[in-house]
């Protein structure tokens, strides 16, 4: 590159004083700005008092949760006090009524082995002595003395509390060892009893067995069919109460369309009351796009609490809500399409001395429709989101089933089927949106061109 | 007039044959159709989802209408000047010792006698949630958006990476989101604030980068012509470009996020929202009226401000939106 002389340099700043020589403000606007940002950033820190807050938060809990969300544990415990040890399950475990797991195993001798990830991690324990392997390391615990004792050294998986010792193996689960019982928690990759809870029939059997029984088998309860008395056990499993989710699924989405297509067809009509360039009346105009603001502003949220205490809980209170808002925004965006027409069609329909309704329908219609669904479909997309959320507030669809099964902390694999569910349904909704609002720009965008080449 | 002698010959369907005319006819009577039978399929759509609406609920509609009044007759204050009084914690005189009527009860007081009102304090909040969570959104949806545009994208595979992403942050419920992170950081608006945020990352990355496929590519291969690198090309020839742009979509989104953040609010994330769903569900009346009228108030300012600032911004396009 050239270098420049002095008086090059000087020559150009002279030339271009816009460039070199700003005002003050300008020159230093961006590092206000900038000095502005941060500030307000402190100012939020000092608001939110983030620091403690982060302080005494549990991010421990995090991997814990998102493990939860694809896996299932089992919790057999073993008496030590009793006559004879045997193992217990949690009343409602996913093993159902009679667990007989291969992975808990009766020794000849009278000693039990629980292997938890195979033998390489695994418990053997009889009522004096308890031996944990994992990790290639076997560990003794003697429980003779009154309180578990680990002879020889103790390993960095291994806690050895006064009357417990805990030993951690990972995702698989862990051991727990006292005098008195063992308790195991081993933990499974995927959903439990995802088709069949454990009191139906079909419970446990292979999907082979499964649909030999439906196609041919003796009927497992009499006067019912197998098919069906299959499908009632899946539509009510206990446990992911499929029927529950499904119904609730399809109350959100009933929610944001009867919302959004209701306020569109309300909104549909007074946006050419609303709109500057078509309005009969200046006054009413502005009384309308007032209205259409007020109706916005009332947030979703108020209007939601409002119909839920006036309808009583259910997607009644969620469509009505929806309903109203859209009318405010579905009225402010189609009035504001109005307003950016082309006015020569309308001027060609009203020279052949049509009334205005026809002017309406053969001058200005066939240029906005094409937006005006577009816009509507838009609405509906971003509506199918935000009925999950008011749905927690009482308004029906899923979002309150969705807080409930949360607010607990241990349903996290049922909130995970929810929230595939959501997503599988935004995204077949933003297909099908994105696929007609694409068709129908074509055609807004054809419209332009053959108005552009006509002049 | 030529058009009533024009007329009759374009529709005489007897006689000579017409093959325009009848093309024409036929392409309208099936386009005729079609309208009946798309119109007539989402009639039954909602008259069927009405249906089902009304069945799941837990009050009927025609039960319910005759009443549709009634249940705002709580929300009728004894006195109208307990309204005002809420709304800056001034004792009233109705004060039986119930929560109802109760008002300087949760005063926020900055020093000495002087406090903050309970219910500005609480949109203060919503309004804080909103505001972080868009700055969140934008700091990360910038670069995000230049990576997931076709046209500058660094690399094909990133780009492809980006977008999944940004799409499962926006698909992804927000409310599943506070309620994880409630219980890792203890209920609140931190919690919100996340929440938000996640989601704010893919609104407006998805808006950022539609609005970097479509920008002016001469500063850029101009730029590229003199060596400059990816950073170096993206901060001096797009950026500038597209940056009034993104100041609007991201005024849109504070908009938006002050309404989430309320709605957050109610179903645990602190703020207005809660305070009002408590309200409501308590029919507290006069207490209602207060934060409906602040809310109502501070949403429609924040509304016009963003709508004036965004007209300067970019003019009338500011407003064109989904078409």
């Amino acid at each position: 590159m050239a270098t420049m002389t002095a008086e090059e340099i000087l020559s150009i700043e002279e030339r271009y004083p816009q460039v070199f020589r700003r005002p003050l403000y300008k020159r230093f606007a961006s590092l206000l700005l900038f000095v502005g940002i941060l500030t307000y950033l402190l100012y939020v820190l000092w608001f939110f008092s983030l620091p403690q807050v982060l302080r005494e938060s549990h991010w421990e809990r995090l991997p814990l949760f998102l493990t939860q969300w694809i896996s299932y544990d089992l919790q057999p415990e073993f008496r030590l006090d009793q006559p004879e040890i045997t193992p217990k399950y949690p009343r409602f475990s996913a093993l159902g009524e009679n667990p007989n797991p291969d992975w808990v195993i009766r020794n000849p001798d009278g000693t039990f082995t629980v292997l938890i990830d195979g033998p390489a991690k695994s418990v053997t324990f009889d009522k004096a002595q308890a031996t944990i392997v994992a990790n290639g390391q076997t560990v003794p615990v003697s429980l003779t003395s009154g309180k578990p004792v680990i002879t020889g050294p103790v390993p960095d998986w291994i806690t050895a509390h006064d009357d417990e010792v805990v030993a951690k193996m990972g995702f698989v689960g862990e051991v727990r060892v006292t005098v008195d019982r063992v308790k195991v928690r081993k933990r499974f990759l995927g959903w439990a009893n995802f088709v069949f809870d454990t009191r139906s029939p079909f419970f446990g059997k292979p999907a082979g067995e499964v649909v030999s029984l439906i196609v041919s088998g003796p009927e497992l309860k009499p006067g019912t069919s197998n098919l069906a008395l299959a499908g009632d056990n899946i539509w009510n499993n206990a446990q992911w109460q499929h029927g529950d989710v499904w119904t609730k699924l399809l109350q959100t989405i009933v929610m944001a369309f009867l919302g959004t297509l209701l306020g569109g067809i309300v909104a549909f009509p007074l946006a050419f009351f609303a709109a500057r360039n078509i309005t009969p009346s200046g006054v009413l105009s502005q009384v309308l796009k007032r209205f259409f603001d007020f109706m916005r502003s009332v947030d979703m949220l108020i209007w939601a609490l409002f119909f839920t205490r006036a309808f009583g809980p259910g997607p009644l209170a969620g469509s009505a809500a929806i309903f109203f808002t859209e009318i405010g925004t579905l009225g402010k965006t189609y009035s504001e399409a109005l307003e950016n027409i082309d006015d020569k069609p309308r001027e060609g329909v009203l020279s052949t001395g049509a009334n205005g309704l026809l002017v309406q329908r053969y001058g200005v219609m066939p240029e906005v429709i094409p937006v005006f669904i577009s816009q509507t479909l838009y609405q509906w997309e971003s509506n199918a989101r935000g009925a999950t959320i008011i749905g927690a507030v009482g308004a029906g669809g899923i979002g309150l089933k969705l807080w409930e099964a949360m607010r607990t902390n241990s349903n996290w694999a049922n909130v995970f089927y929810m929230v595939l569910l959501i997503l599988m349904v935004v995204f077949i909704f933003d297909n099908i949106s994105n696929f007609l609002r694409r068709r129908l720009s074509r055609t807004i965008h054809d419209y332009n061109r053959i108005q552009a080449e006509q002049g | 007039m030529t058009l009533s002698v024009t007329a009759p010959s374009l529709t005489a369907s007897s006689g000579a044959p017409h093959p325009m005319a009848d093309a024409w006819r036929r392409q309208t009577s099936l386009r005729r159709l079609y309208t009946v039978l798309g119109v007539g399929l989402l009639l039954a759509a909602m008259l069927a989802s009405m249906w089902f609406a009304d069945e799941a609920n837990a009050g009927h509609f025609f039960d319910r209408l005759p009443h549709i009044l009634d249940f705002l007759s709580w929300l009728v204050p004894k006195d109208w000047n307990d309204v005002w009084r809420a709304l800056f914690d001034i004792a009233s005189p109705h004060d039986t010792g119930t929560q109802e009527y109760n008002f300087p009860l949760g005063r926020v007081y900055v020093w000495g006698g002087f406090y903050i009102p309970e219910y500005f304090e609480l949109m203060l909040t919503t309004v804080n949630v909103a505001l972080v969570s868009t700055f969140i959104g934008f700091i990360f949806a910038v670069p995000f958006s230049f990576i997931a545009a076709r046209n500058l994208t660094p690399h094909p595979a990133l780009r492809l990476i980006v977008k999944r992403l940004m799409e499962l942050l926006r698909a992804f419920p927000e409310i599943v989101i506070a309620g994880l992170f409630a219980a890792i950081v203890s209920i609140g608006p931190i919690a919100a604030i996340i929440a938000i945020g996640l989601h704010s990352i893919g609104a407006l990355g998805k808006l950022f980068y539609e609005i970097n496929e479509n920008i002016d590519m001469r500063a850029e291969e101009g730029l590229r012509a003199v060596g400059a690198n990816w950073f170096e090309r993206v901060r001096f020839a797009d950026l500038p470009q597209v940056l009034p742009n993104f100041m609007s979509y991201t005024l849109l989104r504070v908009e938006i996020n002050v309404r989430a953040s309320t709605i957050i609010g109610a179903v645990g994330g602190g703020g207005i929202g809660e305070e009002l769903k408590l309200s409501i569900s308590r029919g507290f009346g006069a207490k209602t009226l207060a934060l409906v009228l602040l809310l109502f108030t501070t949403i429609f300012i924040i509304d016009q401000f963003s709508a004036w600032l965004r007209r300067k911004l970019v003019g009338e396009q500011a407003f064109v939106m989904g078409a």
